[in-house]
């Protein structure tokens, strides 16, 4: 058994001229739970697509579970379970007929009481008879997750999740998430959530098919290098305009009604925060947030690579 | 090999439920048998009246009056035209403005008379089989029935004798004369080739466009799986389809069947498999449902016309006869009305079995090598 639940090199994947994926490594140990991020298009979904045997590298090569992704896609297949971006169970039929479906495809025994636990498990007991298509995201995403972990996966790879999903049903599937992972299965997660990213082991960050950074979440900020002010008061809607132009100010951004001033060069920064005067603004460091760091990551990779919006 | 029945169990029941749940998709099956029978076995069962008529007579006499009028009020002929110009009643035929010419030639009455039994001649546009047939069986009758009625006096002796005038009928365009008998028999495989290819050539472009065909892919089912579990639910409907026709040609039609059951029920079989497995391939092509659809009436048009369902089969020309051969409704066809029709032998038939087999076998074969695995 291989040490790494995923264990890929040099993964390389094109679309007639277009490199979405461009030489990603992923050394992910068993029993982790991993946060995937980078802007829209930067090629997550083809990363874990790759991962899981449903699209072929164009080069590299790499391990799922210990099986090569690019031969033995049959017993990845058996032993994952792959949550896509888009809701891809059946709109036509109820959420408990769905999970019947998967649980027979995996062969699960006894099948009604499989079928039960689960739906117990995921509290969607009372729902099992709703048409999957009629289901609010939140509960859509439930029964997604409900389906492709009832077969006891060792590896989960769950593409942005939670997008589009309200927040307390946010914090219950993270929930769930923290729940199979207790439970033995390697997670990896794409999400844009911050809070989300917070939550995991470690992170890896994707730009334009390339991985720009990877670590712990304090090492990214740390590693970042980043110096932030938060500027809070009245006058703080005047000021982010110009801010925005002083040298040494890499970004502004607002975090609810206060303004995040970021730089890497605490001198230039401290003189623009000191031209910018202090009328009805009152100025303190902060410790960088995640999202403060990957404002800056996202600066510099050129923001959304999206082709197709 | 258990698994694979497991798996593709778990995809047979999954598709009938949503088959059941498809409420328009599945009404349209099961209604699609009732409505074709309706619209094609009534129609030509249904005794056509008033067809448009020439008649080209050469003589007016009060005999000849009198034929003329026992056609007119028997209802299966209106007359558009007379006239005593053979091309003018000859060109009307052939643009099909007309369905008959009835010619009556000079000297008719006279020959009559004398007993030298004339002749009447009933040139019928068969190209439309169904609606001649029965016109032209009952003229006989009706011309016998007139003269018998006028005949009287010094007469009434011919018309005791049978048969006073020879009716002539020559069958233009379709010297074969198809008949409800056949006809109704065929519907059996045109229902079958047009709902089973239709509805499986959506198959797998459905899931491809709601966006499943990535889930599906991620769960460990194999292609040969995914298909024979995608069609198995539809052999369901075959055989309801069946049963719907086989019934309706019975009780309805009055067609007779005259050879062995499990023959034609082997051939259906056969056959749906072939039909579902074209589908199937058509939906591993298609990259939308409305594709999908243009490849089955691609493939249904010429289904129609070359084998030998519309026109007879022996009247095609060469290369015609060549694609019929290909197609499994041309061998169908030939199974079930050698079955029904002629009590004909499972080693009568053998040839059209193995040609609806292979047919099958290819198109498993396409299907599978056009089936990814992958999303590329
Ligand atoms: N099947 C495909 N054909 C062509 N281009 C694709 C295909 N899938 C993804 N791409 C492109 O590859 C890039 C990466 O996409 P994706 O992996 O979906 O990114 P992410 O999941 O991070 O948003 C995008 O530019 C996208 O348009
Ligand atoms: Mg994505």
């Amino acid at each position: 058994m291989s040490e790494f639940a995923i264990d890929v090199r040099g993964l390389v994947k094109r679309f007639g001229d277009k490199t979405a994926v461009d030489g990603v490594d992923i050394q992910m140990p068993r029993g982790a739970v991993w946060g995937f991020l980078g802007p829209n298009g930067s090629g997550k979904t083809t990363t874990i697509r790759m991962i899981c045997g449903l699209l072929r590298a164009s080069e590299g090569a790499g391990t799922c579970l210990g099986y090569d992704i690019a031969t033995e896609a049959s017993q990845i297949k058996n032993e994952t379970g792959y949550m896509t971006q888009k809701f891809s169970f059946w709109e036509d039929l109820t959420i408990r007929e769905n999970l019947e479906f998967v649980a027979r495809l995996y062969q699960m025994r006894p099948l009604a009481r499989v079928v039960d636990e689960t739906l117990e498990s995921l509290g969607l007991t009372h729902r099992q008879n709703q048409i999957a298509g009629a289901l609010s995201g939140g509960w859509k995403q439930r029964m997604a997750l409900a389906a492709v972990s009832m077969h006891n996966p060792n590896l989960l790879l769950l593409d942005e999740p939670t997008a589009g999903v309200d927040p307390q049903a946010r914090r219950d599937f993270w929930d769930e998430i923290h729940r199979l992972s207790t439970d033995g299965m390697t997670v990896l997660v794409s999400t844009h959530y911050m809070d989300e990213a917070e939550r995991c082991d470690r992170i890896v960050y994707l730009a334009n098919g390339k991985i720009v950074t990877e670590g712990r979440v304090e090492k990214i900020i740390e590693r970042s290098a980043l110096v932030t002010f938060r500027a809070e008061g009245d006058g703080v809607r005047a000021l982010s305009e110009t801010m925005k132009r002083q040298p040494g100010v890499e970004h502004v951004a607002y975090f609810g009604s206060a303004l995040h001033v970021s730089g890497t060069e605490r001198d230039r920064l401290e003189q623009a925060i000191a031209g910018a005067g202090r009328n009805g603004v009152v100025w303190h460091e902060v410790r960088p947030s995640l999202e403060d760091a990957f404002i800056a990551l996202m600066a510099e990779a050129g923001a959304d690579q999206r082709v197709h919006a | 090999m258990n698994d694979h029945i497991t798996r593709i169990g778990a995809i047979f029941a999954k598709e009938l439920v949503q088959m059941r749940r498809d409420r328009l998709t599945f009404g349209m099956m099961l209604m699609l048998p009732v409505l074709q029978l309706i619209l094609f076995g009534f129609a030509i069962n249904m005794d056509p009246k008033h067809l448009p008529t020439a008649v080209h007579v050469e003589e007016q006499t009060p005999i000849v009056r009198t034929l003329l009028t026992a056609l007119r009020t028997s209802e299966y002929y209106d007359f558009v035209l007379e006239t005593d110009d053979p091309r003018e009643s000859d060109r009307l035929l052939a643009s099909g403005e007309v369905a008959f010419v009835v010619s009556i030639p000079a000297g008719f009455t006279e020959r009559l008379i004398r007993g030298e039994r004339p002749k009447i001649l009933i040139e019928a546009d068969a190209s439309d089989p169904a609606a001649s047939t029965n016109a032209v069986a009952q003229a006989q009758i009706i011309l016998e029935r007139a003269l018998r009625h006028d005949l009287t006096g010094p007469l009434q002796n011919l018309a005791a004798q049978p048969g006073p005038f020879e009716l002539i009928v020559h069958r233009r365009y379709n010297p074969e004369g198809v008949t409800q008998y056949n006809i109704v028999p065929g519907l059996l495989g045109v229902i079958l080739t047009m709902t089973l290819v239709m509805i499986t050539s959506m198959a797998m472009t459905r899931e491809a466009e709601r966006g499943t065909m990535e889930n599906l892919l991620a769960m460990p089912a194999k292609p040969i799986e995914v298909m024979f579990g995608k069609i198995t639910p539809y052999v369901l409907v075959g055989a309801v389809q069946t049963g719907v026709v086989l019934l309706a040609a019975r009780f309805i039609f009055g067609v007779p069947f005259a050879g062995a059951l499990w023959i034609l029920l082997l051939g259906v079989l056969i056959f749906v498999l072939a039909n579902l497995a074209l589908g199937f391939t058509f939906s591993t092509m298609a990259k939308s449902q409305m594709q999908a659809m243009q490849l089955t009436f691609f493939f249904f048009l010429p289904s129609l016309l070359l084998s030998g369902f519309m026109f007879p089969f022996r009247g095609m020309p060469g290369w015609a006869q060549g694609i019929g051969e290909v197609l499994p409704l041309t061998h169908f066809l030939r199974v079930v009305r050698g079955v029904m029709l002629k009590d004909a032998s499972f080693a009568d038939l053998q040839f059209d079995f193995l040609a609806m087999t292979l047919f099958a076998g290819a198109a498993v074969s396409v299907a599978m090598l056009r089936y990814r695995s992958t999303l590329d």
